[in-house]
């Protein structure tokens, strides 16, 4: 296997995209992201994306991208993990190039949400978890999130409000991101006042119905200088899965999948948690945001909450997360989300996150959760510095 | 849900049917071919009691498609009394009637009415038990 850069990204704004198709919006972030990495032609495209063929009635999603992007011929495959999706069509994509079969591959995550009511995406993203034992029961995905946040309350002695803080230090990163679907800082007010979407799940706990796409270009490491001056290095990459139901879990405030692609990508960069400058997190809801930090061995179980709390989570803290908004300001397009947090990465560590940008960083951490955490990829990104 | 999915459903959503390890005894639903616990393929099936208690629980204000009779209605993590988790949908309780530990059983009841080719489907959901009035055994 042989080490992998990333050399070029690109994004559209998200948010409710009326005029713009799935196709539109993967192509717009492709072309944005080999221009980027000043590449005509990749030799192979891979699309993440979730609900392609069940909210748009379009499948072979990767062909037709590489079809309207210019370059039918080229080797384009779909990659999907539920909501992780967008994570791990990087992480195919890093082990083409690893491996040797392709040198230059952009990899773009898509999601084309807003175009169904609302009833429609709920049923959708309810496919991720178990079709018979859960989502034909008539449980929504957001259901079962809030069955963990009651356990974590009632286990951990939190209240609603504890939570507050993923929410709050989201949408202020999401004011100094111009791609963010939500651009407005809220207040602890706001958050209790918010109706409940599945209590004691809340509008401002979840993260946004929305559209968009995010592309990036990998190639081997070696070259990446031929075609950036500032090339960023995937350290690590890895997925991992657990039960797809919460029953059969021995915890279910464990994300087993989280920790092992965590445990996974510290081995692999030979690192540990104190060695990570930010992360990128799965904030799709404040409780897979807490349980996320403890899976990653950032907080001790049951303080991922606090941990929030005592203002490590800032831009200025010990570990900035959703640094330039998250899932819930920048926006949830399932499938693409995971790619976003890469480019996200990418830009903090060339310098190029405008008004979002961290000071002196090094290594960045995304990961992306699919499913009830059933399945998780984590990327390492660093440069020398 | 259609007609072939549904009938192949039938033995774990009417009775709750599971499969227990003939290894290590441990009881999985649903049921599954290799043992989580001790990765034995040797399972038998085996029908659970319906009785457990809630771990955890949801109110849904939001409903998937062809769910909308469930907005409103709690949701709930049980765990039953041979050890197994499940979700599942609860009924016949009060909008405040419910708080973790409570003791439910299984009842069969409507899932949804409108699925396709007119399908009415029925499956497993959980209400709170209900108490014998003290010595109403006696006088029966």
């Amino acid at each position: 296997m042989r080490p992998v850069s990333i050399i070029g990204v690109g994004q559209t704004p998200v948010g409710e995209h009326w005029q713009k198709s799935l196709r539109e919006l993967a192509v717009e972030a492709v072309q944005a992201a080999l221009a980027d990495a000043g590449v005509e032609r990749p030799d192979a495209l891979f699309a993440g994306n979730m609900l392609s063929g069940g909210l748009c009635e379009q499948e072979n999603l990767a062909t037709l991208v590489a079809d309207f992007s210019g370059f039918p011929g080229i080797e384009a495959l779909k990659i999907e993990a539920a909501c992780a999706s967008g994570g791990a069509v990087v992480r195919a994509a890093h082990m083409v190039v690893a491996s040797g079969a392709h040198d230059l591959v952009v990899a773009v995550g898509v999601e084309k949400m807003t175009d169904l009511g609302g009833d429609g995406v709920t049923s959708g993203l309810a496919t991720a978890a178990d079709a018979d034992y859960e989502a034909a029961h008539g449980i929504t995905f957001t259901a079962l999130n809030a069955l963990l946040m009651r356990l974590y309350m009632e286990r951990y002695g939190y209240a609603r409000r504890d939570f507050s803080p993923f929410v709050i230090t989201a949408h202020e990163n999401g004011v100094h991101n111009p791609q963010a679907m939500f651009r407005e800082a809220i207040d602890e007010k706001d958050f209790l006042d918010s109706p409940m979407v599945a209590e004691p799940i809340s509008i401002l706990d979840s993260s946004p119905v929305c559209d968009g796409a995010a592309a990036v270009v990998l190639c081997p490491t070696e070259k990446a200088r031929s075609f950036t001056e500032r090339p960023v290095q995937i350290l690590a990459s890895a997925t991992a899965t657990d039960t797809i139901g919460l029953g059969p879990r021995k915890d279910p405030l464990w994300f087993e999948s989280a920790y092992l692609s965590a445990q996974r990508v510290y081995q692999q960069a030979g690192v540990s948690p104190k060695d990570i400058n930010f992360f990128e997190l799965h904030d799709a809801f404040t409780i897979v945001s807490a349980l996320s930090l403890e899976a990653c061995g950032f907080a001790e179980r049951g303080q991922g909450v606090r941990f929030a709390q005592e203002c490590n989570i800032h831009r200025n803290g010990k570990l900035p997360i959703s640094t330039q908004g998250g899932l819930k300001a920048r926006g949830h397009p399932v499938g693409a989300s995971g790619t976003y947090q890469i480019l996200e990465v990418v830009d903090q560590l060339r310098g190029r996150a405008g008004e979002a940008q961290l000071g002196n960083v090094r290594i960045g951490m995304a990961q992306s959760i699919g499913g009830m955490a059933s399945v998780a990829v984590t990327h390492l990104l660093g440069v020398e510095v | 849900m259609n007609l072939p999915r549904y009938r192949r459903l039938q033995p774990a959503f009417y009775r709750l049917q599971a499969a227990r390890c003939t290894a290590c005894r441990q009881v999985h639903f649903p049921s599954r071919t290799r043992c989580l616990g001790c990765g034995s393929a040797s399972m038998e099936p085996v029908r659970l009691s319906g009785q457990g208690r809630v771990l955890s629980f949801a109110r849904m204000l939001h409903a998937a498609r062809g769910f909308q009779d469930s907005v409103g209605s709690l949701t709930a993590l049980i765990e039953l009394r041979e050890g197994v988790r499940l979700v599942a949908q609860l009924t016949d309780v009060e909008p405040d009637g419910i708080g973790i530990g409570q003791e439910v059983e299984m009842v069969l009841r409507r899932l949804r009415s409108d699925a396709e080719q007119g399908l009415i489907v029925y499956g497993y959901k959980f209400r709170p038990v209900l108490k014998r009035q003290a010595g109403a055994q006696a006088q029966s």
